[in-house]
């Protein structure tokens, strides 16, 4: 009987994924691909945002973008009707995507001369926020009918995310959604947080949401 | 499943470090969990027996957790306090400018192995 023996191996759980995101980071970052971080509650209005913002940029940038999901592919498709690139990543049930499923998602899209790659991740405000993608940058959407307090409730999310969007403001008047509220508790979690309102739907505020974006992507491959 | 996605990668961790150190067999994992990591312990368990007896370095063994009470630090007044009890406003000075020193650890501590 070989001996029993302890073995130390004090790491974090994340370790191996954080290290694993920042080298695809690194890689990205000398390929001049910008990799947006898209995480969201289903049904918050990721897909209709991401079709009006490859409208808006795709005369001066290349786009592609990756949908994950637990299952189904009529995202990817919706997408795919604007005319980018487009793939559907399944994540066999879990509720998120890591550094690793990530590099598996542009390996399959050949996306070595995109200049933005949009990674719509599955629609949940706990896990997405856990692990890292490897992304230049993280945004969330936050939809009025949710409710304002939902920085409060779901801390991580709202703090590791540069951009928050809050969607749906056209129907702020059904709602009891305090926006100046929200704007507090995301501040309160993360005093750095761009908070962008926007309308997918309609259109509304979107401009400033790709204004934003666009010079994210410069900053990333000067 | 949250947990079972930790669980994964956890697994993937320690596959890694058997093959490093040669491991035959794994008898226990211990993880430390912070209090408000927010991963619920019976889940983690339920899903280390579904996932680690799929893998033949780990299969049978037993995961040990060892919970990491949280604390919170009040960054106005600079008392700690258990954060589970009070939240994010501080018991002694009712400050909401406080942050999390310890409870949101998610390591895996140690193995037995041979």
């Amino acid at each position: 009987m070989d001996e029993v023996r302890i073995l130390e191996i004090k790491h974090s759980v994340f370790d191996a994924n954080d290290k694993q995101a920042d080298k695809l980071r690194g890689e990205l970052k000398e390929k001049g691909i910008f990799l947006l971080n898209l995480m969201s509650s289903p049904g918050s209005g990721k897909t209709t945002t991401l079709t009006r913002t490859i409208e808006a940029l795709k005369s001066e940038l290349k786009i592609a973008v990756m949908e994950a999901d637990i299952d189904s592919d009529v995202d990817a498709r919706t997408i795919a009707a604007t005319g980018v690139d487009a793939i559907q990543l399944h994540t066999g049930g879990m509720c998120h995507l890591d550094a690793d499923m990530t590099r598996q998602g542009l390996d399959g899209l050949n996306a070595g001369d995109a200049d933005l790659v949009v990674l719509e991740n599955v629609g949940n405000l706990v896990c997405p926020a856990e692990f890292d993608t490897g992304a230049s940058k993280n945004a969330m959407i936050l939809s009025v009918p949710e409710g304002h307090d939902k920085p409060l409730k779901y801390p991580l999310m709202f703090s590791i995310c540069d951009v928050v969007l809050i969607n749906k403001i056209d129907v702020l008047p059904y709602f009891d959604f305090d926006m100046q509220k929200c704007e507090q508790y995301v501040h309160m979690r993360n005093p750095n947080a761009i908070i962008i309102p926007i309308c997918a739907k309609t259109g509304e505020g979107i401009d400033k949401w790709a204004d934003w974006l666009r010079e994210e992507v410069k900053a990333w491959k000067a | 499943m949250h947990e079972l996605g930790i669980i994964f990668h956890v697994i993937k961790d320690i596959e890694a470090v058997g093959k490093e150190n040669k491991l035959k067999k794994v008898n226990a994992v211990t993880l430390e969990i912070g209090e408000v990591s927010g991963v619920v312990e019976s889940y983690m368990t339920d899903c280390w027996r579904w996932a680690a007896d799929k893998s033949d370095l780990l299969r049978g063994s037993q995961l040990v957790i060892d919970t990491i009470p949280a604390v919170t630090v009040c960054d106005e007044c600079g008392q700690n306090y258990e954060t589970v009890k009070h939240g994010r406003t501080c018991p002694y000075c009712q400050s909401e400018n406080t942050h999390l020193v310890a409870g949101n650890e998610m390591n895996i501590k140690e193995i037995e192995a041979c």
